[in-house]
């Protein structure tokens, strides 16, 4: 068993009660940060620990907060980033719906570091029924002077306020984010300026994950140096990965990103191996997003190395032949899967997503979901796959915000790894709506040249 | 005649003091959930220019805001809204016969309202619920590891709800 800092008591019974929160050890770190900290120093502790940002991009949690503006007389907030909407990720639901308190503890620690006096958790609107739980255990801290006004009598005030999005997978997006949290359409906007310098409502703003921000709990409890020990290399502290797919146990597990590829796949402890005995063909590690691989560049590097769950080791070869940790969304498909069709429900995904402001991403997310449906249903031609790639290298890094190249990588990885898939699609229409490509030799070993 | 009542009017007035002063506009998105929710499940020009005048904004904020996020409905929907997920790990668990089969029974299209107002059968995209595949969200939850009993079973409870508050 791996070391858990946020889920260990998920399972304890009525966890979601401030009552047994607090029983259980809950709101220790407020109490250390507000009475024993400086907002500097648990900054300090934040940067020590080594925590990246757990919504997607893994960029150091403790380095955004200090980029935080602190002009005189000028607000500053905090936001809970808690739009997740990446497909394959529900890692956020689970650890709100099962630990509110959770969340709530490390956004009080987080607001006072940060001098956050009103807090928004920004959450998908699908979430509907989260939001009760959030607002119930939030007017239990209340009551309990761990929300609100002269929180513990350190006289610090903080509000917390749950805000409910309305389906739009772009408001994870943090600058449309702050758009929609100002009342407008979830438009990106051109950085800089950054938000930690005018952000929302132009305040100085710290946008952050929920996981990022219930991980500053384990952090100040233990110690940033303790919580840095965790992990390996960059990859510091545990990581909450949601298992989907063609799994036997899909769900959501905190790993402590030590373990392999495989052992998470196919362990009793994780993922539980494929049902019915098939063999595992592709998985897309992180989230729609990043790029899918082949069964054996999934559980060895290029190198004929094993690959591990972490931030390095998964995007171990670039994207010539790894991927990325992403959001944890983890996505298996075995033999009998069209890695085709997936990518076709991803393109379409993206084209229902675009906000359309930047015209590479609005058209050309719709040309390939064009594309690719005709493809998928026996009316592809050849040069349809050099068209394709053409369409994705014109769309990444040629938009505003990043969901241009999320709508790109998924598509270029797949004609990268499984080009012959798209070729079999083509040259064989009507066989191609009957059955499926299957696993070819996707899952063989990789063979490594030795070179003396 | 769209008009809140008290409760909800104290209920918006709570929404707008969670922003600062002069930033009302941030309340959009929380009263059109409650205006959806109030007028008959879905948003009409006039639902919209109400909220406008609550929120002391122009019109045009609301439609533009309204027509962007896709919870919000235009047009007038079934009593019941099957929203069943259609991306990648839902795919993968076979969202498609689920769709098929919710379509067949219902004698809809996904886009469709039955005659009777009582279903609206749409495919979404990603709603989060991917280790729970294949699902969808009816009003306010979730409804997972659909099969077609299950779907059968769903659409009787709705029946028999239609029935008892009619």
């Amino acid at each position: 068993m791996g070391v858990k800092l946020l889920l260990e008591k998920a399972q304890v019974e009525g966890i979601r009660t401030y009552e047994v929160y607090r029983r259980e050890g809950g709101y220790r770190s407020v109490e250390k940060a507000l009475k024993t900290m400086t907002p500097e120093t648990i900054v300090e502790e934040v940067k020590k620990s080594g925590l990246r940002g757990r919504g997607g991009a893994g960029f150091p949690a403790g380095m955004k907060w200090g980029f935080i503006a602190k002009p005189e007389g000028v607000p500053r907030h905090l936001v809970c980033n808690a739009d997740e909407s990446e497909p394959g990720t529900f890692k956020d639901r689970y650890l709100m719906e099962f630990l509110p308190h959770l969340l709530i503890e490390g956004l009080i620690v987080s607001s006072f570091a940060l001098g956050s006096h009103a807090t928004y958790i920004y959450i998908r609107g699908e979430y509907a029924w989260i939001v009760d739980i959030l607002e119930h255990a939030i007017e239990e801290a209340r009551a309990n002077n761990f929300v609100g006004k002269n929180i513990l009598g350190t006289g610090f005030d903080c509000e917390i306020y749950v805000h409910r999005g309305a389906g739009a997978y772009i408001c994870g997006e943090e600058t449309a984010l702050i758009e929609s949290l100002e009342g407008k359409r979830g438009n990106p906007r051109i950085k800089p300026p950054f938000p930690a310098i005018q952000g929302v409502w132009l305040r100085p703003t710290v946008v952050n994950n929920v996981e990022t921000l219930a991980s500053v709990v384990p952090i100040i409890n233990m110690g940033g140096e303790e919580y840095a020990k965790i992990g390996v290399g960059k990859s510091t502290g545990t990581k909450l990965m949601s298992a989907c797919g063609n799994i036997n146990k899909p769900g959501v597990y905190e790993i402590d990103m030590t373990i392999s590829v495989e052992e998470f796949i196919f362990s009793d402890e994780y993922c539980g191996g494929i049902p019915k005995g098939k063999r595992l063909k592709a998985c897309i590690p992180g989230g729609s997003s990043v790029p899918i691989l082949p069964a054996n560049l999934t559980l060895q590097t290029a190198k004929g190395e094993t690959r591990y769950m972490n931030y390095e080791s998964l995007a171990d070869g670039g994207f010539a032949t790894g991927s990325m940790m992403g959001s944890g969304g983890f996505i298996v498909l075995d033999e009998d899967q069209c890695v085709v069709k997936n990518t076709l429900t991803f393109a379409r995904f993206y084209r229902h997503e675009s906000c359309g402001q930047c015209s590479p991403c609005r058209e050309g997310t719709g040309w390939m979901e064009k594309i690719l449906k005709n493809i998928e249903y026996g009316n592809g031609k050849m040069s349809d796959i050099d068209l394709l790639w053409d369409i994705q290298r014109k769309i990444e890094g040629n938009t505003i915000c990043p969901l241009g190249d999320a709508a790109a990588w998924p598509v270029a990885a797949a004609i990268r790894h499984f080009r012959d898939e798209f070729e079999w699609h083509i040259l064989n229409p009507d066989e191609a709506q009957k059955r499926n490509y299957g696993l070819a030799h996707y899952a063989d070993a990789i063979h490594v040249p030795t070179t003396i | 005649m769209i008009q809140f009542s008290d409760e909800k009017l104290a209920k918006v007035k709570e929404i707008i003091a969670r922003y600062p002063e002069g930033k009302q506009k941030s309340a959009i998105l929380p009263v059109l959930h409650i205006a959806q929710d109030t007028f008959g499940g879905w948003l009409s020009s006039d639902t919209m220019d109400y909220v406008a005048e609550l929120l002391q904004i122009t019109p045009i904020e609301v439609y533009e805001v309204a027509t962007f996020y896709s919870m919000y409905n235009l047009k007038p929907v079934g009593r019941f809204m099957f929203e069943v997920c259609q991306t990648g790990p839902c795919m993968l668990n076979g969202s498609d016969d689920i769709i098929a089969y919710i379509g067949n029974t219902l004698a809809i299209k996904p886009g469709e309202t039955t005659p009777d107002g009582l279903f609206t059968l749409k495919t979404v995209e990603c709603l989060g619920a991917c280790g729970y595949a294949p699902m969808m969200q009816l009003g306010k939850n979730y409804r997972e590891h659909l099969t077609k009993e299950k779907v059968d079973a769903i659409i009787e409870e709705c029946r028999k709800h239609a029935a008892a508050n009619n």
